[in-house]
């Protein structure tokens, strides 16, 4: 009999946890996708460096998503026995790998706001959530210099990296609202000084992107249209196949120790 | 090329001086000395290292394919994190075995070219497919347990940039092995089926991690020249023994059974294994094992579909160096 999802209490601090995991988790598998398949091998070694800091980040929130929700979950049983409408990712980090533009770029849009995220999150009253952004902030800064050096090289390479590079820009940007987005739950959280206003961050973050994409001479769209849905549990048809593979074991083989 | 007629006396009195050097090459060796890359040393010592070390580095390369085959699926967050570090660590240990191979006078790209082009060997095991979980395991377990006893002693290799990158490599191969055996130790205390998955792999990998030792010694081209020349001190059958000596009784406290009855101890206490099927060892290294195609065509696949990405970085280094020295003379 393969196995059922969990059932979930998500008091307001229980799902904030659980969807920074989720965000973390599911970029830091996408980029473990790259494993002995990327460009050159010291991008092998990035790549995989980006995604243990995120699987890393992930392990922790979980944990602390577990123990604030004071049930019989843990870290495994967030990541393997919830479905997709359980998942509270954003859609930008469930996109695909596609090409190695497409990689750098979903990461720079998430890094950009990451490293400001954690940076403000070390202030949070919240001790678990402070202590687990101090680690996630000094993360958050190399894999931004890492992926802004990319953009820089691609976007100003060659006439072919340019183009690949500029059309993932217009392919991800549509996915960037919702790291700015709050709903009811967080807004008391942001009240009560657990958690930060990600809206405050906006500014800051397109600073970072102008900087870096007009130094690639990459433009960034003028559209404002922004998909959204991921924290409610409306993913992209991507992440379903993703949660596939990831859980597989776990789904074949109910409830034994790996 | 052309001017060879014209000096055969010279090459002649290079005949002789080379005769001294290699003489003295040889003392050297004999005196447990290190060869460094700007020390002369005989045309066939650097031809043999460099292949042997560029081998191996092909080797870590096409290695991260069958164990990076599961890391997407890995069964717990602990396991997935293990696993990727590992192969991370595979990708390491390939970069800094091409940087030594590049003190002998050959490029990476080179060395990278001629295993694309399918000119240059990798370890025979990497041609075979991780099916289960198990897999990995025994991977860990019993590949890198084998590389291990193979690459202990090539810490003392008279070639110092090789012999110093093998106990960097040991020691991250000794932690994948305990990394493996746990995972193996903890599917025999598991369920029934987690149990028949461990000895399901070890049915699998164990004549073929067998055959990594390479031929035996009645037929091994290269053992002569390597020992005298000390990058070889353990014969290819010395090896396998010590292996499997080793190996019996850590499958027995698994509760595995080694896919070889009747399995029995000599006198001195070593473990006397079956005839090899050397048939399926030479198919393999011809190319026909079950994932040969596989592999290189993922390599080949991965080192075409980044090249876009290697020339821009290429471009953008060339124009910030024009940018650079434009400004310098301004």
């Amino acid at each position: 009999m393969p196995a059922a999802n969990i059932e979930i209490s998500e008091t307001p601090l229980v799902l904030y946890a659980l969807r920074r995991a989720d965000d973390a988790l599911v970029l830091g598998h996408r980029l473990s996708e790259w494993c002995g398949h990327a460009p050159m091998m010291e991008e092998d070694m990035a790549l995989s460096n980006v995604a243990l800091d995120l699987i890393g980040q992930a392990r922790e929130l979980y944990t602390y998503a577990a123990k604030a929700e004071g049930k019989d979950n843990d870290e495994d049983k967030l990541a393997y026995l919830r479905d997709v409408r359980q998942y509270r990712n954003l859609l930008l980090v469930e996109q695909p790998n596609g090409d190695f533009a497409q990689t750098l770029v979903r990461q720079f849009f998430y890094s950009a706001f990451a490293d400001l995220y954690w940076r403000a999150m070390m202030n949070s009253r919240d001790a678990t959530l402070a202590a687990i952004a101090a680690k996630s902030e000094k993360e958050s800064a190399y894999h931004l210099r890492h992926a802004s050096e990319w953009i820089i090289r691609l976007g100003d390479g060659t006439d072919e990296s340019h183009a690949r590079a500029q059309a993932a820009v217009d392919h991800l940007w549509a996915f960037t609202g919702e790291m700015f987005a709050v709903d009811d739950g967080e807004r008391a959280l942001i009240h009560a000084g657990i958690a930060v206003d990600p809206g405050t961050l906006r500014g800051r973050w397109l600073t970072t992107l102008s900087d870096v994409v007009s130094e690639a001479t990459l433009t960034l769209p003028q559209n404002d249209w922004m998909q959204q849905g991921g924290r409610a549990g409306r993913h992209s048809e991507h992440l379903g196949h993703l949660l596939s593979e990831l859980q597989s074991i776990q789904r074949t083989f109910p409830g034994q120790t790996w | 090329m052309y001017t060879q007629a014209l000096n055969t006396a010279e090459t002649d009195d290079r005949g002789l001086e080379d005769a001294v050097k290699a003489a003295q090459f040889q003392a050297r060796i004999d005196a447990e000395e290190r060869i460094e890359p700007n020390d002369w040393m005989p045309a066939a010592y650097r031809k043999t290292l460099t292949r042997q070390i560029s081998q191996h580095a092909h080797s870590e390369i096409v290695g991260m394919l069958p164990e990076g085959n599961w890391i997407t699926r890995a069964p717990s967050l602990r396991r997935k994190a293990a696993l990727l570090a590992k192969v991370q660590d595979e990708c390491g240990h390939g970069l800094y075995l091409y940087a030594a191979a590049e003190t002998l006078g050959t490029s990476r790209e080179e060395l990278v070219d001629a295993m694309l082009a399918g000119k240059a060997k990798y370890s025979s095991i990497f041609n075979y497919p991780t099916l289960t979980w198990a897999d990995i395991g025994t991977i860990g377990w019993l590949v890198d347990g084998a590389a291990i006893m193979n690459q202990i002693p090539l810490c003392r290799c008279s070639y110092g940039p090789y012999a110093r990158a093998m106990i960097r490599v040991c020691k991250e191969e000794s932690f994948h092995q305990r990394q493996g055996y746990e995972i193996m130790l903890t599917l025999c205390r598991g369920s029934d089926e987690q149990k028949a998955m461990a000895q399901d792999a070890l049915n699998r990998w164990w004549w073929p991690v067998l055959m990594m030792f390479g031929p035996p010694d009645a037929t091994s081209q290269h053992s002569d020249t390597s020992t005298k020349w000390k990058i070889k001190r353990f014969s290819n059958d010395e090896l396998r023994q010590k292996f499997v000596d080793a190996t019996v009784p850590q499958a027995q406290y698994l509760g595995l059974e080694i896919p070889d009855r009747g399995m029995t101890q000599d006198a001195e206490g070593h473990w006397c294994y079956s005839e090899i099927d050397w048939t399926e060892f030479k198919q393999v290294l011809a190319g026909n094992g079950p994932c040969n195609r596989d592999r290189m065509a993922a390599r080949r696949k991965s080192h075409d579909e980044g090249a876009w990405v290697r020339e821009a970085a290429a471009a953008y280094a060339a124009k910030r160096a024009q940018r650079q020295t434009a400004q310098a003379a301004e």
